[in-house]
């Protein structure tokens, strides 16, 4: 705290009452801890990117409901473009998200297609925006 | 690997949620001391649980009201290309996130912007041209949601 008030060149009473101001207007949401889920003993993370089938007018929500009674997944996006959604899957090990993949994700419903990207390293993680 | 019992489970959930919570704040909660609870914050800390803290920021407010993902191919495999692509990469301020990953893509980046517009400025003058680029798509995310994990 005191340093980001010596960063934005004001008191830390002025910066206290200032972040309190972002708080109540909903700018700030909160500060959320980032778990590192490998010291955890989830050594692997998967990205699924999922296409549903468009026809069944329900697909999203009925999707949704299911991947979010799965633990294991730790993000869910949908998007505009060539996939629908991406989920964020962790694992203990490959056996662990084998399992997962054949008993829980695969038959989550109205998939059309389903590809795997498996993480490698975090290059980057810096969600701040370029003010 | 760190071993959790209940009540660290609990912790590092409360503390994923409010990362600001104070030792003496959560002990009440969970009903503990204030010393015991933040030796066991301490512990959880020193163990590497958690890699650091995010702000949660209602982005459209800031001005930021679109986020993109990015699947990007390089062109150009080999230890020099992945290097160059990376220090690159990581110094635009629009890129959040990026990611190396296995599969279809090499890397995939979480890229805020304006508006469209100003992602297409992004993407035109400083994605294609970051060394070795080659097939990149985009996705353009309408929702997100992050779930608490299996603790």
């Amino acid at each position: 705290m005191a340093d980001l008030a010596e960063r934005a060149g004001v008191t830390p009473s002025t910066l206290a009452r200032r972040l309190a101001v972002l708080r109540e207007d909903g700018v700030l949401r909160g500060v959320r801890g980032v778990i590192d889920w490998a010291v955890l003993g989830y050594s692997i993370e998967v990205m699924l990117r999922v296409t549903l089938d468009k026809t069944e007018p329900r697909a999203f929500d009925e999707f949704l409901a299911e991947a979010r009674l799965v633990p294991e997944v730790t993000e869910i996006q949908t998007f505009l473009g060539t996939v629908d959604l991406r989920l964020a899957v962790i694992a203990r090990d490959l056996s662990d998200y084998q399992r997962l993949y054949r008993e829980r994700l695969l038959v989550l419903p109205h998939m059309s297609d389903i590809e795997a990207l498996m993480h490698v390293s975090l290059v980057k993680s810096d969600e701040t925006v370029p003010l | 690997m760190i071993e959790l019992d209940d009540i660290d489970r609990a912790l590092v959930r409360a503390l994923a949620t409010d990362a600001t919570a104070s030792a003496g704040a959560l002990g009440r909660q969970f009903g503990l001391s204030q010393p015991a609870c933040w030796r066991r914050i301490q512990r959880l800390r020193n163990a590497g649980v958690f890699r650091g803290a995010r702000l949660d920021l209602d982005l459209e407010r800031l001005g930021f009201g679109v986020t993109v993902f990015l699947g990007i191919k390089l062109a150009t495999k080999g230890r020099v290309s992945l290097e160059d692509f990376e220090r690159a990469v990581r110094a635009i301020p629009e890129v959040q996130v990026v990611d190396h990953v296995l599969g279809a893509f090499d890397y995939r980046l979480r890229v805020v912007a304006r508006d469209l517009p100003d992602f297409e400025r992004v993407l035109r003058r400083r994605i294609m041209t970051l060394p070795s680029v080659g097939n990149v798509e985009a996705n353009v995310m309408l929702s997100e949601e992050r779930r608490p994990g299996p603790l």
